[in-house]
């Protein structure tokens, strides 16, 4: 009697047939669960969107498409775009890279991983770049690095301030060394602005690594992260696989760089218009009328 | 440049480099020096095995000499960390750049190694700021700086001697963005195909120099580099007399303009058209 009962739950779970009354019972529509990557609780999709992508068990700040962040960080309507038609090009003939770009341009609604522009927030003139995760991890290659230089080049010859809003998996390999001297020509960029005397604000965002952590994204006059997201020089798989055994769960979060002395302030994402606005006129930036 | 076309693949140098006699800065320094004085430390936490520091004297001239530092076999690998440099070792390059500018001396760089070291207390003690700090301040570092990639250069482990007025390669190194071995297993998820990786990442001193990265490049003997150790070091000698003579006459604004030219030039976009744009969709 009792081998008969797990016949029937056997093939309940096992058997084809289960297999497809599950599906065709529990019609559950994609997006409308988010799971923390931090604490791992699962929320509403609504109910995270509606926070601004936090966490809003832990705090997590999640990502932002270049776009949204924008929305959320400039006054309204007052974004100028730098460059929007800037495309990379093949330089080691990587194979598929061309396609894989132009997919990814389709699917995400930008040319590369970062947005450049003028914009003011709480109506002080201000330069940013803000990269977007979605497009090939934000890795940095000649049009991150381009746009990115471009837009410091204007902000110090306007004599104002620049803040970039970091997120990179690194440098993009498909574009072999040409993209590793990006950090050398957005470094030199930021130097030309701090030797002008200009301030040069950056908010590290989920997540900024490799290259990008080892070029503008520590270059900041005032290092700003947002609670939670991840940090580091070296991948977290790298460091795992040279020492063997696994790293705590806190490893690399803007926490753990706060403890470290790498980051100025933790700034949770509804205040970061009025932290950054409140810096720049501590810096001697003053808003302007119209 | 090259007398003769070198027709190694990059594979095979990648095999030279790796070779057990391949010389190391400190096989080179006696010949290219007549006194050297290494330099210890950051001044800040410790002494990087890794980042070799000093002062030395090159035909009458007085020269700081910052090298990434590999050893020849397995004991001496161990002790200068595969010459994988932890963030005192940058700061210790700092530092002694710093002190180069102050004396008016040339600094003179010499790239050879896979990467920084990524470890637990690289990332404490800040690996990323200790690259990017070494990159932007010898954007505007006030003296001659002059870089040679000896064997391998790989991330932003090797850039951060590598921002420089000139680079030469030596004719078999290799510079890349990550080591074959990183790029296959980022890339393709197999690092077994670190061959292909090789052959395909244009990392040899030709492509650099058509990258627009590398000047000069300064030739090997048939064979490479350990074949003939005392020519090929007198090749590096005659390529830093020459280049360090020239860039000493240039006014400092002239210089750092030029550098920063060098490095602001490089990238390969286009302005995609809109009707193209249109057309794509």
């Amino acid at each position: 009697m009792l081998e008969d009962i797990f016949k029937v739950v056997k093939t309940r779970f096992n058997g084809k047939e289960a297999e497809q009354d599950v599906v065709s019972d529990t019609t559950i529509p994609e997006n409308i669960m988010f799971k923390c990557p931090r604490c791992r609780t699962a929320m509403f999709e609504d109910d995270y969107i509606r926070n601004n992508k936090v966490c809003t068990s832990c705090n997590y700040h999640g990502r932002l498409s270049a776009r949204e962040r924008i929305r959320i960080t400039a006054d309204k309507g007052s974004f100028k775009e730098f460059d929007r038609d800037m495309i990379s090009k093949n330089p080691i003939e990587f194979p598929g890279y061309e396609k894989k770009q132009e997919a990814l341009r389709e699917q995400t609604g930008i040319n590369d991983a970062v947005i450049t522009g003028e914009c003011r927030i709480r109506k002080i003139r201000v330069v940013i770049a803000v990269m977007d995760a979605s497009f090939m991890m934000a890795s940095m290659g000649s049009v991150v690095g381009e746009k990115i230089t471009r837009a410091i080049e204007y902000a110090t010859e306007n004599k104002i301030p620049f803040i970039a809003f970091t997120a990179s998996g690194g440098a993009r390999m498909q574009e072999g060394m040409v993209s590793l001297m990006q950090m050398a020509k957005t470094s030199g960029a930021v130097a030309r602005h701090s030797e002008a005397g200009q301030l040069y604000i950056t908010v590290l965002t989920d997540p900024t690594t490799g290259g990008v952590t080892a070029s503008f994204a520590s270059l900041g006059d005032i290092i700003i992260a947002e609670p939670k997201v991840l940090v580091g020089f070296a991948g977290r798989r790298v460091i795992e696989g040279t020492i063997k055994q696994r790293l705590p769960d806190d490893f690399q979060l803007a926490e753990f760089q706060l403890e470290k002395g790498f980051v100025d302030m933790i700034a949770e994402r509804k205040k970061m218009r009025s932290v950054l606005s409140h810096l720049m006129i501590l810096h001697n930036y003053r808003p302007e009328e119209n | 440049m090259n007398e003769c076309v070198n027709t190694l693949t990059p594979w095979e140098r990648l095999q030279l480099i790796r070779h057990k006699e391949h010389p190391t800065i400190n096989d080179y320094i006696p010949y290219l020096f007549d006194e050297f004085y290494e330099l210890h430390g950051d001044r800040c936490y410790g002494d990087d095995s890794a980042m070799l520091c000093g002062l030395a004297m090159l035909e009458g001239r007085p020269v700081t000499v910052i090298s990434h530092v590999k050893g020849r076999n397995l004991n001496e690998n161990k002790k200068v960390n595969f010459a994988m440099p932890h963030p005192e070792g940058y700061r210790k390059s700092l530092r002694l750049a710093r002190q180069a500018e102050k004396f008016h001396r040339p600094v003179v760089c010499f790239i050879d190694t896979p990467g920084a070291f990524c470890g637990v207390e690289a990332e404490e003690r800040g690996q990323g700021e200790a690259i990017a700090k070494n990159i932007c301040e010898f954007m505007k570092l006030e003296t001659p700086v002059i870089s040679v990639v000896l064997g391998e250069g790989g991330s932003g482990g090797a850039l951060a001697l590598g921002v420089c007025d000139e680079l030469a390669m030596l004719s078999n190194s290799l510079y890349s963005v990550i080591s074959p071995r990183g790029f296959a297993s980022i890339l393709w998820k197999d690092a077994s195909r670190e061959k292909d990786a090789c052959n395909m990442m244009k990392i040899t001193a030709e492509d650099m120099v058509r990258l627009g990265i590398a000047e000069h490049i300064i030739d090997e003997p048939i064979g490479g580099a350990h074949v003939d150790l005392c020519k090929t070091a007198e090749n590096i000698k005659e390529y830093l007399l020459g280049v360090i003579a020239e860039k000493s006459q240039k006014s400092i604004d002239v210089l750092l303009n030029e550098r920063y030219t060098k490095f602001r030039k490089i990238g390969e976009f286009e302005i995609r058209q809109k009707e193209e744009l249109l057309d794509s969709k």
